[in-house]
């Protein structure tokens, strides 16, 4: 009776990324975003060589999370609005896979926007972003910002005022994350030692692990009227 | 025994109810025409049916499962329309299909879709964006979703909303068709004089309660609308 979990988390994903390949309206949005916002910061910030590559990592984060936001809002609104939402909650499939379906998609698309970004930046800010760890503290982000930001995405587009609460109930809950992976992020990018920066990267595992689990487990209850 | 039965069904929101201890039964084959102002507990009761909202009290089941503890045997088993069509704008209208087929995981090879889109007369619009069909091909569309599964109930909730002369008409030649193959009908409507014309039984809702259960037998639309004038309090 039940469709597989897998293969309904394999046809929402794929749908996803056909509607997106097809429209662009969530990449085009966050990439736009994105581009403003690191362009406004290089030309506000003309620091020296060491305050730059302090406050570098902080735009990244600032913008992964920001153009996060706005392809949440947008990625759950499609579905929202044409009562897909529903129809994907009618389907004989375990709530948790539509969970997992819609985040994989927005991870995808924040990681793609996350990844342009480095090297825009290190064009910009003279600094480069291409190291391992940092890819690998970039991934471990924006794996925690879209496991809350999907469920919590789920929530506040069934409100009025959806655009706005979104980023007020994110803050908080994904604030831990922003500061581990602006620590982590920090660490690398001024060569420090590795028992500096490794820690960090612990506990973003660590966060993830916890925000997937709590998310996934959470999901039923969002979606439950 | 009945294929759906609901028994003392309430429903609050907020500590008020919307659903009163609703009793219903409904046998495999009916084509049941859900009546009652607007606010009378319609589509809450259809929510419900549909697994997509859950009881305050009471028990619904339907083709022997129970609501909400058996949700994901009893969603394989219902085909929703609502007026919203539930479909992907971006996507065609066989991309949709097909993404819903694997979704209810049925085969979605092209002859499958190719014989839906058929169905609804929107064979030759297959590789069209959904984006560019006018409302009534949107519902079109929608009702072949809701058959894929061939699922033994059909819920429509007003599935009329926006449709011209010419797509309630092709709306109409669809309803007849699926109650003919046997599906199970539940459709909410403020159109009484087509659910006079197409439904085999009336069950008119006020205020939350069961205000009337009625055979169409005999009963054309102006019969039906004096009825409903009595009933709900309209």
């Amino acid at each position: 009776m039940r469709t597989p979990f897998f293969a309904a988390v394999v046809a929402i994903v794929q749908k996803d990324l056909r509607a997106e390949l097809r429209g662009r309206d969530l990449v085009g949005a966050m990439g736009i975003f994105a581009l403003l916002s690191v362009l406004i910061f290089s030309f506000a910030l003309e620091l020296d060589r060491v305050a730059r590559v302090e406050a570098v990592s902080g735009v990244l984060w600032v913008t992964v999370v920001f153009a996060s936001i706005l392809g949440l809002n947008r990625s759950l609104a499609l579905e929202r609005d044409q009562g897909n939402l529903d129809a994907l909650l009618l389907a004989p499939v375990r709530r948790g896979a539509v969970y997992v379906g819609k985040l994989v998609g927005n991870f995808l698309f924040t990681l793609v926007i996350a990844l342009l970004l480095l090297p825009i930046m290190t064009v910009l800010y003279g600094i480069t972003l291409f190291i391992p760890a940092l890819l690998l503290t970039v991934l471990l982000g924006v794996v925690g910002f879209t496991t809350v930001g999907t469920l919590l995405a789920t929530m506040t587009i069934q409100t009025r005022a959806r655009e706005a609460l979104l980023p007020i109930v994110m803050m908080p809950v994904a604030l831990p994350l922003l500061l581990t992976a602006v620590r982590a992020s920090t660490g690398i990018m001024n060569a420090a030692a590795q028992t500096t920066w490794l820690p960090w990267l612990g506990i973003l595992v660590a966060l993830d692990v916890i925000f997937l689990t709590m998310c996934f487990l959470l999901f039923d209850y969002v979606v439950e009227e | 025994m009945p294929l759906i039965e609901t028994i003392n069904l309430t429903k609050a929101y907020s500590l008020q109810p919307v659903l009163k201890k609703l009793n219903l039964s409904i046998d495999a084959g009916e084509f049941v025409a859900l009546l009652g102002a607007n606010g009378s507990g319609k589509s809450t009761l259809l929510r419900m049916l549909s697994g997509l909202s859950r009881p305050t009290a009471g028990v619904i089941r339907i083709g022997g499962w129970e609501l909400p503890r058996e949700v994901e045997s009893v969603r394989a088993q219902i085909g929703v329309v609502g007026h919203k069509p539930l479909l992907y704008e971006t996507l065609t209208a066989r991309e949709n299909l097909r993404f819903f087929a694997r979704l209810y995981n049925v085969p979605f090879d092209d002859a499958v879709l190719h014989a839906s889109l058929t169905r609804v007369g929107l064979a030759k619009r297959a590789d069209d964006l959904v984006r560019g069909f006018s409302r009534g091909m949107q519902q079109r569309l929608s009702i072949a979703r809701a058959l894929l599964h061939k699922p033994d109930v059909l819920i429509f909730d007003e599935p009329y909303t926006g449709l011209d002369q010419n797509g309630s008409t092709a709306l109409d030649d669809l309803l007849r068709s699926a109650h003919a193959d046997g599906h199970t009908i539940i459709m909410a409507t403020h159109d009484l004089d087509r659910a006079a014309g197409l439904a085999s039984r009336a069950v008119i809702l006020a205020r939350g309660v069961l205000s009337k259960d009625q055979p169409m037998d005999g009963i054309d639309g102006v019969a039906l609308s004096a009825l409903y004038q009595h009933t709900a309090g309209a």
